[in-house]
């Protein structure tokens, strides 16, 4: 087991093209690190990278305390689930599981032992004489696991290895993936666009944009103290709200002609500054009109079973509310919202930065 | 999106088929079905008189010692073209499939022989090679080799080879690439990642994959060397020396039209006919079944 080390990681393309800029990263050992990202953040490039898949423009690499940028993808010790899980069609289970450690010159008893087992723990022993066109989607993504796991890497790389799998098994496969990286203690580098299966495996969560880290942390930090206005809108399902609106005073901003107090403001901020206020459509709550409420024209409802999304505009400003189904009546045109002061979130207009004090 | 056109006549489609039905029948069922009728039959040389002598012709063929070497030599030959233009081909398009600056032009030059017709082509080659003019034969002299195609039926042989040869690479080229291409980056980024180096990649991943497109091609370049590479050699050897490239396409033009057996000549048609069928059928039922995963 490794941990995995970047340093002011860059890749740079021809024509100019900056996909990764500048990236540094401390995945422990034995821990699952999720990086996020819409497509074309970078993130891939930077686990290719990771992999020896692609060069590494200016920056370090290690993996344990060995630097790999000048290292052979063969030489890294790191296994990788592919998207479309690149199993050689021509060979069966058997083979594509051995093919790696049939090139290693492993002794024949051992690589026996090791596919064995692995299939043994990812139930694919039934299909071990099969050739992957004769498997299911979940089938052949087990046997992309199996392949990674017979060689005992130092690391792990998953890229997008659930986006080809159907709803039901993605999260059924997530699962798994999850249990297997507990269980074998190998450190993993995961990399993804859907933020449920981010928050989900992580450990560590990383949010990407534009080749630019926009925050590390654990997910539940992520989620409950966003540091950019990106990760706030990226993280979280639906998206949280984003509002104009005005400081008023220290801990205390207006939305829309309402007042509303905060809890994490920048002590800084003078009044009049004009701000992004964000809101997460969970952490509203329905009132009877009163001193501190603003209110929301309710435009439609959208039925997600357990709960009910109200759509609405305050302010010009879209608005959406989430709440359990049968709490606010569907019949209702407006409504008055209230928010603890500790689920207001404040960024710059300019830079989207978050407007919180530094030390939390 | 429907799969069948519909047609608001009934005469539209038979109209469209028309003219690729009637190219079919003109140069295609009536010419083999002329050959089939005289194989039949035994002609005088200035065609006045047609006698029926049932499969005599083909009986005649079968005891002739030059018919058998014929086939030897085809055998040789295709052989040689097949392998030697294939094995060519597949270098050049693993190397043409690697990030190269100049890849564009680089494909483009290997593209134009395909262009060049077959009698230009071996003309070429005839000039390079003639053992008095050529440059290269003077070069092989130089070098101590007594080279001589108009003479030597071994490098005459060679020289035709090396003709057809160029000329095909080629076609094989532009199939290889494709089948290079379509091979998904991630089986051999897999591959390196699972410890195979370039070669062990080669051989254990990217061959294997290949093997439907070495299988089509192995079937048209036989097809290619019975029959296309006719004009190569009336160009360069004229079936010479003493018969030593002569193959079974060539041997029916020169026994019908120069030696004036069309009877024989007809049956060693029918047969490279049935030849062609055999090929055809046995690419039908392997590529589609056997080669693919």
């Amino acid at each position: 087991m490794a941990s995995v080390t970047l340093e002011s990681v860059r890749k740079v393309y021809a024509g100019n093209v900056e996909a990764v800029k500048g990236v540094s990263l401390d995945i422990a050992d034995g821990s699952f690190c999720v990086l996020v990202g819409p497509s074309g953040c970078g993130k891939s490039t930077l686990l290719r990278m990771i992999a020896g898949l692609e060069t590494i423009t200016a920056g370090k690499i290690r993996i344990g305390d060995r630097i790999v940028n000048d290292i052979e993808p063969a030489e890294r010790d790191i296994a990788m689930v592919f998207q479309n899980y690149a199993l050689y069609p021509h060979m069966n289970v058997y083979d594509n599981m051995a093919y790696g450690l049939r090139n290693r010159g492993t002794p024949k008893p051992e690589i026996d032992k090791r596919v064995r087992e692995a299939a043994r723990i990812l139930a694919i022993e039934p299909f071990l004489d099969r050739k992957p066109r004769q498997l299911s989607g979940g089938q052949r993504q087990r046997v992309a696991m199996g392949r990674a796991i017979v060689r005992k890497p130092q690391v792990f790389l998953f890229d997008e290895p659930l986006s080809n799998l159907d709803a039901k098994l993605r999260v059924q496969m997530r699962v798994e993936i999850k249990r297997l990286q507990r269980a074998l203690g190998v450190t993993s580098v995961y990399v993804t666009h859907d933020q449920v299966e981010a928050m989900t495996l992580s450990d560590k969560l990383v949010v990407m944009n534009h080749g630019v880290i926009e925050q590390i942390g654990t997910p539940s930090d992520v989620y409950r103290r966003p540091q950019t206005r990106f990760v706030a809108t990226f993280i979280g399902s639906p998206p949280m709200n984003i509002m104009e609106g005005i400081v008023e005073g220290p801990n205390l901003v207006s939305v829309g002609g309402s007042l509303l107090p905060v809890a994490d403001m920048r002590a800084d901020l003078k009044a009049d500054t004009r701000i992004h206020v964000g809101i997460r459509p969970e952490d509203v709550r329905v009132v009877e009109d009163g001193g501190t409420a603003f209110r929301i024209d309710v435009d439609f409802i959208e039925e997600l079973g357990a709960t009910q999304l109200f759509h609405g505009k305050i302010a010009g400003d879209e608005f959406v509310l989430q709440a359990p189904t049968g709490l606010i009546a569907a019949s209702a045109r407006q409504l008055a919202l209230t928010v603890d002061a500790t689920n207001v979130h404040l960024f710059d207009r300019e830079t989207g930065q978050r407007l919180g004090q530094v030390d939390p | 999106m429907q799969k069948r056109a519909v047609f608001g006549s009934r005469i539209v489609p038979y109209a469209l088929l028309a003219p690729q039905l009637a190219i079919t029948l003109v140069f295609f069922y009536w010419p083999a079905s002329q050959a089939v009728w005289q194989s039949f039959h035994l002609e005088d040389a200035f065609g006045l008189s047609t006698e029926f002598v049932g499969f005599e012709n083909y009986v005649h063929l079968f005891s002739q010692p030059e018919y058998y070497r014929a086939m030897w030599t085809t055998l040789v030959f295709s052989t040689a073209v097949t392998v030697l233009s294939l094995s060519v081909a597949l270098y050049l398009a693993v190397m043409a499939d690697k990030q190269l600056r100049a890849a564009a032009t680089y494909k483009t030059l290997l593209m134009w022989p395909y262009a060049v017709a077959p009698a230009v082509a071996g003309v070429l080659w005839l000039f390079m090679f003639q053992p008095s003019l050529g440059l290269v034969a003077r070069g092989l002299r130089l070098w101590g080799l007594d080279w001589n195609p108009l003479l030597n039926g071994t490098h005459a042989m060679t020289l035709v080879v090396l003709a057809a040869t160029w000329k095909q690479i080629s076609y094989n080229f532009l199939f290889f690439l494709a089948g290079l291409q379509a091979i998904p980056k991630s089986l051999i980024e897999a591959s390196a990642i699972d410890g195979a180096g370039p070669t062990r990649r080669f051989w254990t991943i990217i061959f294997p994959l290949l093997s439907p497109t070495t299988f089509f091609l192995i079937v048209v370049n036989v097809v290619y060397v019975f029959f296309d590479t006719f004009g190569i050699i009336d160009a360069v050897t004229g079936g010479g020396p003493a018969k030593a490239t002569e193959t079974l396409v060539y041997k029916v033009y020169s026994d019908g039209r120069l030696g004036g057996d069309l009877g024989g000549s007809a049956a060693q048609s029918v047969i490279l006919m049935f030849i062609v069928i055999a090929l055809t059928a046995i690419q039908f039922r392997y590529i589609e079944r056997k080669v693919t995963y």
